[in-house]
């Protein structure tokens, strides 16, 4: 990949209702909260990429609305409705394209304005499905259901991502959910949709986030600790659960590989120091670690136990808390891009990873990981 | 100054009008008038695909035959849901969902499992259709499935 680095990063605290916010006001704070930190003005920006949603914005063309809050006047602004991670691959293929030198990227969600669980029946088919009254939770649970049985997995075991990630969640000022809950805490947390339980879930959050893309000629303008674009994959499961083997991501791995050999990758495990990875609900971090190639198939939950994973672990995954501590719908993965850059900046306060040089940043969207977006990151060109 | 944020409260209520298609229009007639299911099969793959379609979602290709599936089949993985939201759900919780293999079908698909006790649901049981006495030409036609108490 042509050098590209990542100049800037801003997000705000995720939160479960940002009243005092609309949701353009919301997009202004943390777009000039990014000039701030950069130095970086209007007329540095290229142009512009956002990640929203019409359904969990409630209007039809959800980038109409925050045009003027990232700046967009009478330059070319352009939407991704998908997971934050991918408007980062348009807004770097922007620059690829050498028709600019700079692209912002700015993903944002009010979820607590919406109605989750209608906005995500309504992303089930209408001829075949969405009358079933299905939604993000059944879906999942079916998944985990499937994993877990393949595997031989309790609970208990799943329980534990989510008491490391809340546990982390503690040092990240951004987390909404954060503390020191056990495997009982989780157990005794009520299902939503069995196996899955409230603190296996990650919970509804306001907020948004931005990054500033710059080509090499012009990085040293913005920042003297740029972070490198140095692999990604994108890849797409099938859309019907049935047809799938919801064991298994094969999309994911499919993504992985193709980030891992734009970045000479040949052992995960030994070459990132850092992973921050899309754990929508507690089993998928056990999921994704395997199809990432951490650990083999079924093997996700052996890694979370020997320690690997923990913040002070080999390789640390969701040193921030990952999902399980803020899900903004859409910035999520954009989210993990950031938290990569803090580490590779040294920038992560309290859950800084000491020494991070090399990261995985992981964005999804859709039902139980239909498409997947990894990016590999280094603080080296 | 502690003022209360003023918050507008609406929905938007739109009507639509989809076409199934003619796929999806022939599965549920068989439905109606025979009580019968059908998958279709890719010619390329051999997998039969439930519910009929048009196209196999892996191998981009049209689906040729029709054959019929079920009505009864396996549950590979199965949910119980605890919260209502009754906009959508079509049954009060505690409801569950299973992904069910029908009998003759290479792909599972999700549906409600009911009169059954939710807590003797499990991975293996063996199910079977219940239609609805006036089909709508919708997925709830059929109303759900049910176990197979024997045979
Ligand atoms: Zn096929």
């Amino acid at each position: 990949m042509e050098d590209i680095a990542i100049v800037g990063v801003a997000q705000t605290k995720f939160e479960r209702e940002k009243r005092d916010l609309n949701y353009a006001e919301l997009v202004y704070g943390v777009v000039t909260e990014l000039f701030e930190k950069t130095g970086a003005t209007h007329q540095d920006v290229d142009n512009i990429v956002t990640a929203s949603s019409d359904f969990w914005d409630g209007r039809t063309i959800s980038s109409m609305a925050i045009q003027s809050a990232v700046g967009a006047y009478m330059k070319s602004e352009s939407k991704v409705s998908s997971d934050g991670t991918l408007a980062l691959l348009y807004g770097a293929m922007r620059i690829l394209s050498g028709q600019f030198k700079t692209t912002l990227v700015v993903a944002h969600s009010k979820g607590s304005e919406g109605a989750p669980n209608l906005i995500a029946n309504a992303a089930f088919d209408p001829v075949y499905q969405r009358q079933l009254g299905i939604d993000f939770h059944v879906a999942s649970a079916l998944q985990a259901r499937a994993y877990m049985q393949k595997y031989g997995l309790t609970e208990q075991d799943v329980a534990l991502v989510s008491v490391k990630n809340l546990a982390n969640a503690k040092k990240n000022p951004y987390a909404q959910v954060a503390g020191d809950f056990t495997v009982d805490d989780v157990m005794n947390s009520g299902y939503l949709a069995e196996p899955i339980k409230t603190l296996d879930a990650s919970p509804i959050s306001d907020g948004a986030c931005a990054v500033l893309l710059a080509h090499a000629d012009v990085a040293s303008r913005f920042t003297d600790k740029p972070v490198w674009l140095k692999g990604v994959g994108h890849c797409q499961d099938g859309y019907y659960l049935g047809d799938r083997d919801l064991t298994t991501s094969p999309a994911l791995a499919a993504a992985a590989r193709r980030a891992y050999q734009m970045a000479s990758i040949d052992d995960p495990l030994k070459q990132l120091d850092v992973a921050e990875i899309y754990d929508a609900y507690s089993y998928q971090e056990l999921m994704w670690t395997e199809a990432l190639g951490f650990c083999q198939p079924g093997e996700g939950v052996q890694l979370l136990k020997s320690g690997v994973t923990a913040i002070n672990g080999s390789l640390p995954v969701n040193p921030s808390g990952g999902l399980l501590a803020a899900h903004a719908f859409l910035a999520a993965g954009l989210v993990r891009v950031i938290e990569c850059v803090l580490q590779l900046r040294g920038e992560a306060g309290e859950h800084q990873i000491p020494h991070a040089k090399t990261a995985l940043a992981h964005g999804s969207f859709g039902f139980c990981g239909q498409t997947h977006c990894v990016w590999i990151l280094s603080a080296e060109r | 100054m502690s003022e209360e944020i003023i918050v507008h409260r609406t929905a938007l209520s739109i009507p639509y009008a989809w076409a199934a298609g003619r796929h999806a229009t022939r599965f549920y007639r068989e439905i109606a008038e025979h009580r019968k299911l059908f998958g279709t099969r890719c010619p390329r793959c051999q997998r039969v695909l439930f519910p009929a379609r048009k196209a196999c979602s892996r191998c981009f290709t049209e689906t040729t035959d029709w054959v019929e599936v079920g009505p009864r089949g396996t549950v590979t993985s199965f949910t119980v849901v605890h919260y209502a939201e009754p906009q959508i759900q079509p049954l009060p919780p505690p409801l569950a969902y299973a992904l069910i293999q029908l009998d003759g079908a290479d792909t599972a698909f999700i549906h409600l499992v009911s009169e059954v006790n939710v807590a003797e649901i499990k991975t293996g049981m063996r199910v079977e259709a219940v239609f609805a006495e006036s089909p709508q030409g919708n997925i709830l036609d059929v109303k759900f499935f049910k176990p197979i108490t024997q045979g």
